[in-house]
């Protein structure tokens, strides 16, 4: 059933290992000169579907990204890990600082629809705004069946079986295609990106659109008052004893 | 959901904990390379990740037991590593010398036995079968050394001759339409797992080094046996033993390049080679001052971190600058030879640069770490036995400089006449 087109969603983030700092206008954090990765959730999106067109299931990857110029190079990356051709969703840096889940699920949903696709992976969420919303807006746009935080993807009788990671432990459900799939942590482990691979990429065509294109809204919607550090840690105090450890609880009203 | 558990931490600080439980933890870049081309950013992200998750985990065990990296040199080869600069026709991965320079540092800064396996399989082995062998001889001797199956070596070293390359006792005559090698070839890195050689040989003694030429042996083969393994300093991952010819026959079409040319390929390959080594050691004075860095950041003593001292902050100061400017030359010998431009000057003055950056940058690490630096718990004194070796294999640092006094006066001389 080699036929299907996934499309992968890749946001460009801070890298996970940075130290985010916050502005000095408090509207955001620093961005300049900061060092950006693939969102680690959407590598594993990119990696899932990669294996499905390894196993034969899927025939073709497209990933795509919606934002400032420099997605391309995260688009690339996942080119490099196996894409088979990248959409990049040019948005002003100006412009991408005001839209959130919900222009952008618009958009990778009338992507969807142009391509055709059959099934979108995204990574459950974005390291950067902890947002967790796109996958679910975009199965709501395109009103398609969605299995969220998936740890495992089973191809089953022409329909997916999905392990998701809830609360409880796992849950397992069966969704028919086309779908939306969010990719959580335990889903694979990312391959690296090989050196021919690498330099295939660049040859990979990566085709690139505006907002207007796809006729999507970028009205703000939210409106972003403060942004703060977390607060530092206060030091504890220190206690002698058992009883006084109770006493100082009793104190602060802990039992 | 799991990754919000509570709303207590939130999805950067679940993934980043969850890769340092998984031991992936990436330290950051102490250095920026905005400047690199991008192909050479994500190829360099790679073997960065490569080495934190798979190469420095593992490094000093494989150190210790002076185990050969069987499984890592096959993944390096399955990512690409062991034949960068060897076009896609014969299996390799066909890009220049900047992505072999960066490729190795990177490795090298994880494991600097890994960065010189996959060095002398480049440069030395592949380096001079790419440019003088023949189509057959690429057939069977660069092809199936590309991804990692396979390694070669390089033997230009004897026990009697080391800088002195020119005075090779290893003989090799025509016998019914065979070469015939007589002799020990010394230091030869890869010596026991590599499956094909590169050795240099006399074929007319009276020439001197216009008389020596370059042939390809296969390995093992009759007439040819290995000394012991060395027990050395450092790079204990990688394997060094003689190569002992008597009476070793191989075909007439093994003489790689035309009879006298050994000489010249022999040269021609160690200023490719520098670059490779130069690279190593980089690799391995970087990850000397990142130990350095993040122990003074921790380590406190008279009441706050050692890394606000001054005493420290010269040393690591230095450090980082010895290494930046190693890492620039380095880089434009690279650069100058994927222009084709001349570059041994410039690969022998990286090659100097380097090795001396990596010895003064893991010497000044252990002093940052003090008792920490001297215990095998901290890679400090990994770093320092491995930075060792480079001031010395593929031409010493005197060598080094006579070679850059050689291309200088030479330089100097067209411009007089």
């Amino acid at each position: 059933m080699a036929s299907l087109r996934v499309l992968v969603g890749c946001k460009r983030v801070i890298d996970y290992a940075v130290k985010v700092r916050v502005r000095p206008d408090k509207l955001g954090v620093v961005t300049d000169g900061v060092k950006h990765s693939m969102n680690p959730f959407d590598e594993i999106a990119i990696e899932e579907a990669v294996r499905l067109k390894e196993k034969k299931i899927a025939k073709e990857i497209v990933a795509v990204s919606c934002g400032p110029a420099k997605c391309q190079e995260t688009l690339r990356t996942a080119l490099a890990m196996g894409a088979d051709r990248a959409i990049h969703v040019e948005i002003a840096e100006k412009e991408y600082e005001g839209i959130g889940p919900l222009q952008v699920s618009k958009m990778l949903a009338k992507l969807a629809k142009d391509e055709d696709a059959n099934l979108f992976i995204v990574g459950k969420q974005a390291i950067d705004d902890d947002c967790n919303q796109t996958g679910q807006m975009l199965a709501s746009y395109l009103d398609w069946p969605q299995a969220t935080f998936a740890s495992e993807v089973v191809v089953e009788d022409g329909d997916l079986k999905v392990t998701r990671e809830v609360d409880g432990g796992l849950e397992t459900v069966k969704v028919k295609m086309p779908c939306v799939i969010t990719a959580d942590l335990r889903l694979n482990e990312p391959r690296y990106a090989t050196l021919p691979n690498i330099m295939k990429a660049k040859k990979k065509p990566m085709l690139k659109k505006k907002p207007a294109d796809l006729g999507v809204d970028m009205t703000p919607h939210v409106e972003v008052l403060k942004v703060d550090d977390p607060p530092t840690r206060e030091a504890g105090v220190k206690v002698e004893s058992a009883e006084e450890l109770v006493s100082k609880l009793k104190d602060v009203g802990c039992i | 959901m799991a990754a919000l558990r509570g709303g207590l931490c939130n999805a950067r600080h679940y993934y980043a904990v969850s890769q340092r439980i998984m031991g992936c933890h990436t330290h950051r870049s102490v250095h920026s390379m905005a400047s690199l081309p991008e192909t050479h950013e994500m190829l360099r992200k790679t073997c960065r990740d490569f080495a934190d998750n798979e190469l420095k985990p593992v490094a000093a065990i494989m150190d210790k037991e002076h185990r050969y990296p069987v499984e890592q040199i096959k993944k390096m080869g399955e990512l690409g590593l062991m034949a960068i600069d060897v076009p896609e026709k014969y299996g390799g991965t066909g890009l220049d010398y900047l992505a072999y320079a960066i490729a190795i540092e990177e490795i090298s800064r994880g494991c600097a036995s890994c960065g010189v396996i996959m060095s002398v399989n480049n440069s030395l082995y592949l380096g001079p079968l790419l440019y003088y062998g023949t189509e057959a001889q690429k057939e069977k001797y660069v092809t199936p050394f590309v991804n990692g199956d396979r390694v070669g070596c390089f033997g230009l070293s004897e026990p009697g001759n080391g800088s002195d390359a020119g005075a090779a006792s290893t003989t090799a005559r025509l016998e019914n339409d065979q070469w015939v090698l007589n002799g020990t070839k010394a230091w030869i890195t890869n010596g026991f797992e590599a499956e094909a050689a590169v050795v240099f040989a006399t074929t007319d003694k009276s020439l001197k080094h216009k008389g020596i030429s370059a042939f390809i042996t296969p390995k093992p083969m009759e007439g040819l046996s290995l000394g012991k393994k060395e027990d050395k300093l450092g790079i204990r991952a990688s394997s060094t033993t003689y190569l002992i010819y008597e009476d070793a026959k191989i075909p007439k079409d093994h003489l790689l390049g035309e009879p006298g040319f050994g000489f010249k390929i022999a040269m021609m390959t160690l200023d490719d080679g520098r670059i490779g080594i130069a690279s190593q050691a980089l690799g391995i004075a970087q990850a000397s001052l990142e130990c350095a860095v993040e122990y003074a950041l921790k380590r406190e003593s008279f009441g706050r971190p050692i890394a606000k001292l001054q005493a420290i902050q010269m040393k690591l100061a230095d450090m980082e600058t010895r290494l930046e400017s190693a890492r620039l030359l380095t880089w434009k010998a690279a650069m100058l030879k994927d222009a084709g431009k001349p570059y041994t000057k410039e690969s022998a003055m990286a090659k100097l640069a380097a090795s001396e950056a990596a010895t003064f940058c893991a010497h000044q690490a252990i002093q940052v770490l003090g008792g920490m630096g001297y215990v095998t718990e901290m890679p400090a004194e990994r770093h320092y036995r491995d930075a060792r070796i480079t001031e010395i294999y593929e031409g010493t640092s005197e060598i080094q400089r006579l070679v850059i006094a050689g291309q200088l006066i030479k330089q100097f001389q067209q411009l007089i006449h």
